[in-house]
């Protein structure tokens, strides 16, 4: 065999040789395990992997019978941000019925819990509106997004500025602070949701701003949870680790800065989320091959200790899908595929 | 973010159950009512359907079965359920609180 066409993090195309392809899924599994302290991923799985990246196929799916549920992140934004001039009950219209979409998800151009908040009337009404004509099961989404309350966007002094002048405690005080303000903004929006009809809440994006906005999420589940016994919350996270902007944050005793997804669901179950959405990252300069042997190990070994359904996110840069607003079908379809069949997924 | 066609469409039929074109909707309840892991909804969902677990992602089938059933369909014909009716028949069918239809429930409109 001649060269394989495949890609790099960054979706342009490259072409490798059989032994560069067989080398970098060994590279990216070694590199996952290293990190994760978990177990690569078998001769078996890295020999699937590359028939997967030989086939010459242009786009690839699973087997019949393997098939998984899909949810969203941002679903209600997508078209709108095309500047397809559809209105957001529209947008949920056009997955369920043209899309193929298992659920729905309606959010705010903003997605942030915290923008919400002030509106959240107006975000109701077009849920209220939405239930009324479609029927896929619905979600509301938003983001913890904790920067949104440091200064200058929010009350509490900015840790970003606070470190680099050594005031450590401040910063973290101010991180403190700001989890207690976004637990309180996500159960507002929430339980305004909730008891609007949405039939889940996505919580997408979770810790982007490190372990702080991780604890919020958590924080915020077990309340929702105690309120609503019934109530469907998918965790969305924002990337594979948890970064220890704070450093010190536990939750029930468990430090949170450094975990991996394999320790993050156990954090989700803990705190009463319905589905686990692990996130690991692109890195663009290094091939799908590599990224992809390397999102696999980690999310297998997530799907492995999980007792609820993982919803892996597969969109742009992330879970071997290149960092480009317009993922090219062949490597997106081989992600889709592998993930699905080496990880025993529920959905994407 | 992505396009639809290199995300939501790539997605969907590399891997999807098709949504309301097959029974994608109906195995996504289960995992979000009760928690089910994917074998575990498919299962569940078939029995309750009557049919093969294969099945549920077949649309020519499920056109049939949802159209008898009244649970929503692609093409809607005049009179059927649709929207909130078809999912006041989706849960009575998979025996799950839908949290719409309860809440219309609970102001006594139905």
């Amino acid at each position: 065999m001649g060269k394989i066409m495949t890609r790099m993090g960054d979706g342009f195309p490259v072409e490798m040789s059989e032994s560069e392809i067989r080398s970098d899924l060994d590279a990216g599994t070694e590199d996952a395990a290293d990190r994760g302290k978990i177990a690569p991923l078998s001769k078996e799985e890295l020999q699937y992997l590359f028939d997967l990246f030989a086939s010459p196929d242009r786009f690839v799916s699973v087997e019949p019978g393997s098939e998984i549920v899909l949810s969203y992140d941002g679903g209600a934004l997508k078209i709108t941000r095309a500047a397809v001039n559809v209105d957001r009950v529209q947008s949920m219209q056009i997955h369920e019925k043209i899309l193929g979409a298992d659920t729905i998800e309606l959010g705010h151009v903003d997605y942030s819990f915290k923008a919400v908040k002030p509106i959240v009337g107006t975000e109701q009404t077009a849920l209220e509106q939405t239930l009324m004509a479609t029927h896929a099961p619905l979600f509301y989404g938003a983001m913890p997004n904790l920067a949104l309350y440091s200064q200058p966007d929010g009350p509490h002094p900015n840790p970003s500025e606070l470190m680099p002048l050594g005031k450590i405690d401040a910063a973290r005080k101010s991180y403190e602070m700001s989890v207690e303000d976004a637990v309180k903004d996500i159960v507002f929006v929430a339980s305004a949701m909730y008891e609007s009809g949405a039939d889940g809440i996505n919580m997408d994006t979770t810790g982007a701003a490190g372990d702080p906005d991780f604890l919020a999420g958590l924080k915020a589940a077990e309340i929702l949870k105690k309120k609503y016994p019934d109530i469907c919350i998918e965790l969305g996270m924002a990337g594979e680790f948890i970064l220890g902007l704070h450093g010190e944050l536990d939750y029930h005793g468990d430090r949170l800065a450094g975990l991996y997804p394999h320790d993050q669901v156990k954090m989700a179950e803990q705190a009463g989320f319905t589905i686990f959405g692990p996130v690991v990252n692109i890195k663009t300069s290094r091939s799908i091959p590599w990224n992809l042997a390397r999102a696999i190990t980690f999310i297998k070994a997530c799907c492995e200790v999980a007792k609820i359904p993982i919803h892996a996110n597969m969109g742009m840069g992330v879970g071997g899908v290149p960092m480009t607003p317009h993922p090219p079908i062949d490597v997106v379809s081989r992600a889709s595929k592998a993930m699905v069949e080496i990880c025993r997924l529920d959905g994407l | 973010m992505g396009d639809p066609l290199g995300m939501a469409i790539s997605h969907a039929i590399a891997s999807g159950m098709g949504g309301m074109r097959a029974a994608g909707d109906l195995v996504a309840r289960m995992q979000m009512t009760r928690g089910m892991k994917i074998d575990e909804a498919k299962g569940y969902v078939a029995d309750k359907l009557g049919i093969a677990v294969s099945d549920l992602t077949d649309p020519v089938m499920m056109t049939e079965i949802r159209e008898d059933l009244e649970i929503g369909s692609m093409y809607p014909l005049p009179g059927c359920a649709k929207g909130l009716e078809a999912k006041i028949r989706i849960a009575e069918l998979l025996g799950i609180e839908i949290n719409c239809i309860r809440r219309m429930k609970s102001k006594g409109w139905l």
